[in-house]
This record gives structure tokens, C-alpha cells and sequence, in this order.
């Protein structure tokens, strides 16, 4: 499998937290990577540092055969990022927001791929609605609009489903592994929805305190540990960490 | 233009920005609003002035300089409003995951900048004539030339302010409205440079809006056109102007090593 994302001993300090420690990882082309990890273990930094929002304190990113660090500005182009962290201006429609985004990534064809993503995620009724009267389901599903407008082939996605209502869940779920089969695209996400991971992924990174703890795919992970579901498992390592 | 850029990415942003214009009146006529109120003001008091000291009041000056030092204002608020409007829709990360430039973004920036400050200064120079029978226009192409180093200046210290803001975030928000007035009483702006005491003229000479307001009361009192004051205000705006880009490059740097980008905002 052709790899698409390769960190090799990727670090990140503040001051003195390590708060990525030494994290080295391949995601090959098509598949879909879940990053778990409590809280404080290091997802977001590493989420952060793979999007160029934050400058490594050494190691390596390689995207798309590309050194990311030095060289971030090319690569950008074929990824995207949704986040419930991160807002989308309020005082614009959603269909304004689309287009600013479709033309920052260079689309072509704006009108009709905005049609196309407002099709896929039910956004017809709302284009014209500014984003700040919208539920916060609503503004998830424009932020993951948002994050498909420029077709990525590396798709980064921190807690894709939150706020959503189980039925939008699942259809997410649906929508994302299709959209990885159709463009052979490379998805990486946290979350905490355990039942999730197990659905949508091909692999599971855990992390912990900065590092890389586990890695390996869902049935590889629950034999490992002889355990019946991924949140088993995951509460078996935060133990570990928790000494409890 | 700049190494890399992208004009397609600079007028998608510059678009963001109309957008958000448009979607409120208020704020349309807010932009105006203020300049109008100042030339409404300032043109009593000089007309109250053109009876008791017509020194003070000749050529229009008063009204002229009170509407050519707000040019520096709204270009300066205009630019880092658009600026924290990022910060606070909290919508520099998705910005900055795009393939946008941070010199995109200060072209997006100051082109805003300058829409905004026509669509405020028009109407009150419009205004002016009917109203107080002045008009900055008169002054012909060298009026051009002050606006454009007034509003070179509001871009420098937007450079500053905004690089501080993407380091240190909405606390340093306050600066925004506090600079520009740091450099007013230097300005000479109603008032010849040898009015101030010489520590001050020593300040006021590094400041090029000086220049200015001393080639604007040579042209408008004494009928002189100084180029050479024109061009020291021009020199003097590109290097701060300058200066200010690179603080901002390096503030910008900072904020990715300390994981600013991601957390900015309310």
C-alpha cells in the first residue's frame, strides 16, 4: 500500500511538556486511521503539526512523497480538516462560507460542487441561513462540508461525529467509508466514540503521555488484549496510566 | 506581486471580507458615520475659528487636515478589524490549514483596507463642500500622494498590531485603538513641527506622517508644493511598513511554534 503520511520520531515541547514524544507512524493510501488517546495523551498536537499549524521540535513529516515542514504550502492544497474547535464564520451563510473555502482551495466549478456537498450533506434547506442560526449538529455538517469542498486526498478530522444525533452518526460513518473507497483518500481522526473507531477504521494509533503506545487494527487490538470491545481496551491502558 | 502568491487565494478572502460587509447596514454606515461626524465638528469649530483667527482656518486647512489624518485611522481600524473578525470567529485555523499565505492574507488584508477607508472618507470630503464650501480636492494630484502615505502608515501599524494579536490574542485587542493616537500628538497634525518642543521634534522627525501635515499646510497656506517633504513621508512609511511585515512574519512564526493558530479566538 502505497503510503501517503510517514512521522518519523515527530516531537513537540513546550517549555518543559513533552507533549508529543518521538511519535513515528506510516498511513498508507485509502485507509482510515483512528488516533485515541485520554486526555493530555497528544492527539491535537499531533493533529496541529500534521496540518502545519504547528512548527515541530524536530523529526520529520513526509506527505505525499514531500518534506510537510519545509515545504507545507504545496501539499496543503490536497488535504482538509474539520473540527468542532475550530468555527467557520458565524455571520456568513453557509453558502458563502463554501465559496470562500472552494476558492481558497482552488476548485473549479464552485457552484456545482457546492451543490454536490450541500446534496451530500443535506445542506440544500440551509445555504442561504447565516451559520450562526444553525444547531450545532448543523454547523458539524457544514464544517465537514467545508472539509470535503476540495475533494482531499488526506483528510484530518478531529471528533467528526460530536453533536451529531445517532442517525447523522451512522450516516457520517456511511459517508466517510464511502468517500475513502471512491478516492482511494487517506482519512485520520480522533475521537472518543470507541463504537466508532470500530465501525469506520482500518487502524488505531493509542497515544499516551506524547507517545505511541499501540497501534495496530480493531480485531488486531481487542486479541491483544483479549477484550470484547475497542473502550475495553482503551480503559485497560488508561489503567495502566491511572495506576488504578 | 509576492513569490508563490495566488491571486485566486487573495480574492477568495478578499470576497470573505465583502461578504461580511454585506451583511450588515449598520456596519456599511457605521464606516461612514464617523468621518462624517469629525468634518461636521471640526468644520464649526472652523468656522467659529475663521472669524477670531482666520490664520488658523486658511484654506480649509482645519476641516482638510481633520479628514486626511482620518484616512490613517480607517485604513489602520479597517484593516485590523478585519483582522480580529478571524480572531473572533476563531477561523484562523481553517485559514491557515488552507493553502492561504500569510502574505495573502496581508494583501487580502489591506485591500479591504482600502475599500473600507473610500467607502468612509468619500462621503465626508463629499460632504464637505456643500456643507463648508471646502474641498480637499483641490489640492489636485498631491492629494493622492498624502492619502496614500497616510494610509501606508495605518497599514504599518496594522502590521505591528496584528502581528502582537496573532502572539498574544484578543488581550492585546485594546491596541488596536491605542496606537494610532500614540503617534497623533507627534504628527503635527494641527499645529507646525515648530510647535513642539524639541524632544519631541526629535521624535516627530522619524514619524512620517509629520511630513504629511507639513507638506499639507505648505500647499494649502502657502500655495508650495514640497516634494521633498512628500517623498520623506513615502521613504519613511516603506521602511516601517517594512519593519512591520517582518514583526508580523515573526509573530506569526511564534504563534505556530507555541500552538496559537488552533486555540485563537474568544
Amino acid at each position: 500500500m502505497k503510503p501517503i503520511l510517514q512521522t518519523n520520531n515527530l516531537t513537540k515541547r513546550f517549555s518543559r511538556v513533552l507533549a508529543v514524544d518521538h511519535l513515528s507512524f506510516t498511513l498508507g493510501q485509502g485507509t482510515i486511521t483512528a488516533l485515541l488517546g485520554g486526555n493530555g495523551a497528544g492527539k491535537t498536537t499531533t493533529l496541529s503539526m500534521l496540518l502545519g499549524l504547528l512548527t515541530p521540535s524536530s523529526g520529520s513529516i513526509r506527505l505525499f512523497d514531500q518534506d510537510f515542514i519545509g515545504n507545507r504550502f504545496s501539499v496543503l492544497r490536497k488535504m482538509n480538516f474539520s473540527s468542532p474547535y475550530v468555527d467557520l464564520p458565524q455571520r456568513l451563510t453557509v453558502r458563502e462560507n463554501l465559496t470562500v473555502y472552494a476558492k481558497l482551495y482552488g476548485v473549479q466549478n464552485v457552484a456545482e460542487r457546492i451543490d454536490q456537498v450541500s446534496c451530500e450533506f443535506r445542506l440544500n434547506e440551509l445555504l442561504d441561513r447565516r451559520l450562526r442560526k444553525l444547531s450545532s449538529g448543523q454547523k458539524t455538517r457544514v464544517s465537514l462540508a467545508k472539509a470535503l469542498i476540495n475533494r482531499p486526498e488526506f483528510l484530518l478530522l478531529d471528533e467528526p461525529t460530536a453533536s451529531l444525533d445517532p442517525d447523522t452518526t451512522s450516516w457520517i460513518r456511511d459517508f466517510l467509508s464511502n468517500y475513502r473507497d471512491s478516492r482511494e483518500a487517506t482519512i485520520l481522526f480522533a475521537s472518543h466514540d470507541m463504537r466508532e473507531v470500530e465501525l469506520l477504521c482500518d487502524n488505531v494509533l493509542l497515544m499516551k503521555k506524547g507517545k505511541l503506545v499501540e497501534q495496530g487494527s480493531p480485531s488486531q487490538l481487542l486479541d491483544k488484549y483479549d477484550r470484547e470491545n475497542l473502550e475495553q481496551v482503551f480503559l485497560e491502558l488508561s489503567k495502566e496510566e491511572t495506576g488504578v | 506581486m509576492i513569490a508563490g502568491a495566488s491571486l485566486g487565494r487573495i480574492s477568495a478572502l478578499l470576497l470573505r471580507y465583502l461578504y461580511l460587509l454585506r451583511s450588515s447596514w449598520p456596519r456599511i454606515i457605521e464606516i461612514a458615520y464617523w468621518p462624517t461626524m469629525q468634518m461636521v465638528i471640526w468644520g464649526f469649530v472652523s468656522q467659529h475659528f475663521s472669524s477670531s483667527s482666520p490664520e488658523l482656518t486658511a484654506g480649509g486647512i482645519l476641516i482638510s487636515v481633520v479628514l486626511v489624518w482620518d484616512c490613517l485611522f480607517r485604513s489602520h481600524i479597517s484593516y485590523t478589524l478585519s483582522f480580529l473578525e478571524e480572531l473572533w470567529s476563531r477561523n484562523l485555523g481553517n485559514l491557515f490549514v488552507s493553502p492561504l499565505r500569510p502574505s495573502e492574507l496581508i494583501v487580502a488584508l489591506a485591500s479591504i483596507s482600502m475599500m473600507r477607508t473610500l467607502i468612509g472618507m468619500l462621503p465626508a470630503a463629499f460632504l464637505a463642500i456643500p456643507f463648508f464650501d471646502v474641498s480637499v480636492f483641490e489640492m489636485g494630484l498631491p492629494l493622492l500622494g498624502f492619502f496614500l502615505n497616510l494610509v501606508l502608515t495605518g497599514w504599518a501599524i496594522s502590521q505591528f498590531v496584528t502581528g502582537i494579536l496573532i502572539r498574544y490574542g484578543l488581550g492585546a485587542e485594546s491596541l488596536t485603538w491605542v496606537i494610532p493616537f500614540l503617534i497623533a500628538p507627534f504628527s503635527c497634525i494641527y499645529y507646525p513641527l515648530s510647535t513642539l518642543p524639541s524632544w519631541m521634534q526629535s521624535i516627530a522627525v522619524y514619524i512620517p506622517t509629520t511630513y504629511v501635515f507639513e507638506g499639507m499646510r505648505a500647499l494649502l497656506v502657502n500655495g508650495v508644493f514640497k516634494p521633498d517633504l512628500m517623498l520623506q513621508g513615502f521613504i519613511l512609511n516603506i521602511v516601517y511598513l517594512m519593519v512591520g511585515v517582518v514583526v508580523f512574519f515573526i509573530s506569526f512564526q511564534a504563534a505556530r511554534r507555541h500552538g496559537l493558530l488552533l486555540q485563537s479566538g474568544e
